[in-house]
């Protein structure tokens, strides 16, 4: 049960850190000044939802680990978030339809776990909605703006959405593990999401003049530990000050 | 940084209902709704307002400093036109 809530749990957490760091790459390099503040805000947004998270995975496990620990001193095999999260950020394109896929998934997620029999869950989730709320409000008028803008707008946010497309079904998978907490009303039943996240991102893609793209070979993993190569990378970069100075406080 | 970031906009910030919008600063956004995002993003994110407005800079009609003499100094020796000679009551509030 324990081990089932803290693996629940951790992946909720790496979620949210991972893509908070591919955010946080942006932070001095925005298309201008008032969008790089913008960007920079929700990857603290997320930043934050992470923290609680890995928090409570930490207290959850009873092993004396951290959220720090967590999230510093964990090989690539044992992150769990999934595969989107890490993809590189490309152009504003990319990022922007990466944002509005996982932007409008967490909306619809966290709205369902605020309902959690787990208090702790349930109140990370019901903070992280308004956030999101905003977090979708955004991504999507860029999306709308890209798709609807030049040709070359369109064409890169045509491109990095056929791109990201076979990371989208991955979301909705759950592991056997989840099988108990979805019995107890810990966890959320990620099929009733799937579908309300369908809806919306159709109606976001619909609104920006775009094509949903079709018959995509979709791509799985994350749920094993196993990711693509771009998040090997990513861990270096995060983790290589924690590693270098273990002792450091800050 | 492009070389375009888009036109001006000024933002006004209420802090509480009821009272006045409070010019605080502007922002560069290519439409309505970015500039509102942007002004959120700016200058609200520390509990400074309740609601926002956003105007293009170019909507806003301003003096000019050649207009000082003629706007303004005529007031300054017309004492009579100055409320001090009344006591405000306490209970006036934003005066």
């Amino acid at each position: 049960m324990s081990n089932a809530l803290f693996q629940y749990t951790l992946r909720l957490g790496d979620s949210s850190l991972i893509l908070a760091q591919r955010l946080s790459e942006w932070t001095g390099h925005g298309p201008f000044l008032e969008e790089d503040l913008a960007l920079t805000n929700i990857a603290l947004d997320t930043l934050g939802t992470a923290k609680s998270f890995l928090e409570y995975a930490a207290q959850v496990e009873g092993k004396g680990r951290t959220d720090d620990d967590l999230a510093f001193f964990r090989n690539e095999r044992e992150f769990f978030n999934p595969l989107i999260t890490e993809q590189p950020n490309g152009d504003y394109a990319k990022t922007m339809v990466r944002q509005v896929i996982m932007d409008v998934y967490h909306l619809y997620l966290y709205k369902e776990l605020a309902k959690s029999k787990d208090t702790t869950l349930s109140g990370i989730a019901q903070k992280a909605i308004k956030e999101v709320t905003y977090h979708v409000r955004h991504s999507a008028s860029w999306l709308e703006r890209f798709g609807n803008g030049t040709d070359e707008s369109h064409q890169r946010a045509q491109d990095a959405l056929n791109e990201l497309w076979q990371y989208t079904q991955e979301l909705f998978e759950t592991p056997g593990s989840e099988k108990e907490l979805l019995a107890q009303g810990v966890a959320v039943n990620l099929q009733d999401i799937q579908a309300k996240w369908e809806t919306h991102v159709d109606e976001l893609i619909r609104k920006a003049n775009l094509k949903k793209p079709e018959n995509v070979f979709m791509q799985r993993g994350s749920l094993d530990g196993i990711h693509t190569e771009h998040l090997g990378y990513l861990l270096a970069e995060m983790q290589h000050l924690p590693r270098m100075h273990p002792t450091a406080k800050w | 940084m492009s070389d375009s970031q888009g036109p001006v906009w000024e933002v006004f910030v209420q802090r509480k209902s009821g009272q006045p919008f409070v010019h605080c600063g502007s922002l560069h956004a290519f439409d309505k709704e970015m500039a509102l995002q942007n002004a959120r993003d700016l200058y609200t994110r520390r509990g400074e307002g309740m609601a926002l407005w956003v105007v293009p800079s170019s909507a806003i009609v301003a003096s000019s400093p050649e207009d000082m003499g003629p706007f303004f100094e005529p007031a300054n020796d017309k004492v009579y036109r100055h409320p001090t000679f009344y006591q405000i009551p306490d209970a006036i509030k934003h005066m």
